[in-house]
């Protein structure tokens, strides 16, 4: 393998692992507040899809007050928002009504494709929303020209990237150095000893709930951005993936970054193989490059599962009488 | 009075009562959805919903042909919940258990009819349930996470189909799907499908889809029903479900329990593929990278029914009559999603069954006016 080929992964990597990236780390904070989260697909979909609304309606209304980066940070809030919206049934069904959070996760899933076909249908007739993907960075000014880094990080990119590492930082430092991340780790351990010493576990676990629907809301729009030109009401499984590569990462910010990478690079093989000549030459079937990541996945889980750092009390209703 | 309100706060009816609070709270939100996006049909689109899986004979039959894989798959995540597992796989069980029983059903022509339908059926119940063992044996010997190994095996299986699709050459390149099964494969309609049809206009008959699938479906139910309740398997199935600890306390071997959960799981989903390959409509699988949603349906049917299979049982046929009702919707121009919106919310309160229970209480308290029916059959427990 030469350099130009390694380089072209990288960068081809990064689109498949940041959006994975995020919305895993969005899947931490609500399990490590005690709330498991199967709806981050739904999530995904429901932030993708207003992100997207917003741009194909500012590019279609014409006007140039918002355009290039900023129309993107400001899809990327707006899905945020929504996403965080669409997250707070289930926070509330979850939490205060000690549900089956299974349940309100399924319902959200089932809910926003078919909340973004028929939005989409009432406006444009059909399902698929369309936009201009202008967001697209050849080469970042100064930074792209340092020497291997460059190449690497700020070239051929989108501004998404950064924003995954950006939120990685700040998830690691508000989940272990802030009083904050403190008291939400230890809703998710033992809720009732949070409790006792004056902590608000529903409090707490509505922000994890909260934290999880915007950062699933912006995966969403980080997911299509990169991929496509056209919305399709789906993000492809992705926000299940997500959820795969949070268990494969332990709940740790650091391992889902491992993780989210690992992942990230075997789905950029088996889609990208036949641009590289050692691989194309080799006699295997396409599908089996295309199952490589989920295989991988399932054989370095089996090595590496023994011993499960999930949150403890993830996914049991907190019941104040139950101390 | 008071015997009324004792059976109506009673467990059972309880359930059933909160239940159906949660449809009428799916239908009330979807009647909301249709009178915003376009007021002058919303009633008549209302009562398409309500009606149109009734509407005639050859409706109620495409019912119940829809009922059939997302009862198996639903029956599927149910019998994998008792045991506490959550079965997402099922989408990947079902793709295997469809193409194993299309191969079958071509290939093997040359065995006499009926033995031809029914190796075909074991092919999909078999790889099913190798599609469910995967994950079952991960999560028994290896402690990898159900979910996770679930995700997985739904695409592998899917690549690997579309991949076995065009190898094994079964491979129908003009529809880019798998050919269609021989007549003789099908499985026996029993009449069903000219019972249930409807005269057309042209003096024709048009019949429905459903055939004895939907019967393989319902003893499907009621088999899992009794080795759920009534065997010491499904007992030890279930108590692994309650508490893992006390079951391994017990002396339950739970890692065989976890291990049988899964395979029989992955076999019931693989028997709604080979059942919905080889119910004689042309369905087959379509060579695209997208995973089978009857897998994923399973899920809101499973949790409809509460995990117990006779409720799965009502609420696939449920999901299915509203999921045709939405077809008939299109004629008035509605977009047939409605009914996922309408099915999701309907969900989501089945999920708040405390506070429907609430609202059930607080109901038939205060028709009685002295309102404290707890109180008394406390007192009365303590005489």
């Amino acid at each position: 393998m030469d350099y130009n080929t390694l380089v072209f992964l990288v960068q081809q990597m990064m689109f498949f692992s940041i959006p994975l990236l995020i919305v895993a780390l969005g899947g931490m904070f609500s399990e490590r507040s005690g709330v498991v989260n199967i709806a981050l697909e739904g999530i995904m979909i429901m932030g993708a899809f207003t992100g997207v609304l917003f741009i194909y309606l500012v590019q279609n209304a014409g006007g140039d007050s918002l355009s290039g980066q900023l129309l993107l940070i400001v899809a990327l809030i707006i899905a945020a928002v929504f996403g965080a919206i669409i997250a707070l049934p289930h926070g509330y069904a979850s939490i205060h009504m000690k549900a089956n959070q299974v349940i309100s996760g399924t319902a959200i899933n089932m809910f926003a494709p078919a909340f973004a076909v028929y939005v989409a249908r009432m406006i444009r007739s059909v399902q698929q929303i369309p936009f201009n993907n202008i967001f697209w960075i050849e080469k970042i000014p100064g930074l792209g020209d340092i020497p291997i880094i460059g190449e690497f990080l700020f070239q051929k990119t989108f501004i998404t990237t950064y924003l995954g590492f950006l939120i990685l930082a700040v998830a690691w430092i508000v989940l272990y150095k802030t009083p904050f991340g403190l008291r939400l780790r230890s809703c998710g351990e033992h809720p009732q000893a949070a409790d006792s010493v004056g902590i608000n576990v529903y409090k707490m676990r509505y922000i994890g709930v909260l934290i999880s629907g915007a950062l699933g809301g912006i995966g969403g729009v980080v997911f299509v951005i990169p991929t496509a030109t056209t919305f399709d009401a789906t993000v492809a499984g992705y926000g299940f993936l997500a959820l795969a590569v949070l268990i494969f990462g332990q709940w740790k910010p650091g391992r889902v970054l491992l993780a989210a990478f690992f992942f990230g690079l075997m789905k950029t093989i088996s889609v990208t193989y036949t641009s590289i000549s050692f691989l194309n030459s080799l006699p295997i079937a396409s599908a089996i490059y295309k199952m490589i990541p989920y295989i991988a996945t399932l054989i370095v889980l089996a090595f590496t599962s023994r011993n499960s750092m999930a949150p403890k009390a993830s996914g049991v209703p907190y019941d104040k009488g139950s101390r | 009075m008071k015997k009324t309100r004792k059976l109506i706060i009673s467990v059972g009816s309880m359930n059933a009562l909160s239940s159906i609070l949660a449809i009428v709270a799916g239908l009330v939100a979807g009647f909301i959805i249709l009178l915003v996006s376009n007021a002058s049909q919303a009633l008549g689109g209302f009562k398409t919903i309500l009606t149109g899986g009734f509407s005639d004979m050859f409706n109620l039959g495409q019912v119940l042909y829809y009922a059939t894989p997302i009862i198996m798959t639903g029956l599927s995540v149910g019998f994998a919940g008792k045991t506490g597992l959550f079965n997402i796989g099922a989408s990947g069980q079902f793709t295997c258990g469809m193409y194993a029983s299309i191969l079958v059903a071509i290939k093997c022509s040359f065995l006499p009819n009926p033995l031809q339908c029914l190796a075909a059926l074991l092919a999909g119940v078999l790889a099913g349930a190798i599609w469910g063992f995967i994950p079952g044996i991960l999560k028994a010997l290896r402690n990898v996470h159900e979910v996770i190994a679930c995700i997985m095996m739904n695409y592998i299986g899917m690549y690997l189909v579309n991949h076995l699709i065009k190898v094994t050459g079964i491979y129908d390149q003009l529809k880019n799907m798998t050919m269609r099964v021989p007549t003789g494969a099908n499985l026996p309609s029993l009449g069903l499908n000219s019972l249930f049809s409807t005269a057309t206009e042209q003096g024709s008959v048009r019949p429905s889809s459903v055939g004895s699938g939907i019967l393989i479906a319902i003893i499907a139910c009621i088999l899992m029903y009794i080795i759920l309740e009534k065997t010491k398997f499904g007992y030890e199935l279930k108590s692994c479900g309650f508490n893992r600890e006390a079951a391994r306390y017990a002396g339950i071997n739970e890692n065989r329990g976890v291990i049988l959960s899964m395979v029989i799981a992955g076999a019931l989903s693989g028997l709604g593929g080979a059942l919905l390959a080889l119910a004689g409509a042309g369905r087959g699988i379509a060579v695209v990278e997208v995973l089978a949603g009857e897998g994923f349906q399973g899920i809101p049917v499973a949790l409809l029914g509460l995990y117990n299979p006779i409720g799965i049982l009502f609420s696939g046929i449920l999901v299915a009559y509203l999921t045709q009702s939405g077809f008939l919707l299109q004629r008035l121009n509605f977009a047939p999603e409605i009914i996922e919106i309408i099915v999701s919310i309907i969900i989501y309160f089945s999920a708040l069954a405390l506070l429907l229970k609430g609202v059930i209480k607080v109901f038939f308290q205060e028709k009685d006016g002295t309102g404290d029916a707890n109180k008394e059959d406390g007192d009365g427990g303590d005489g």
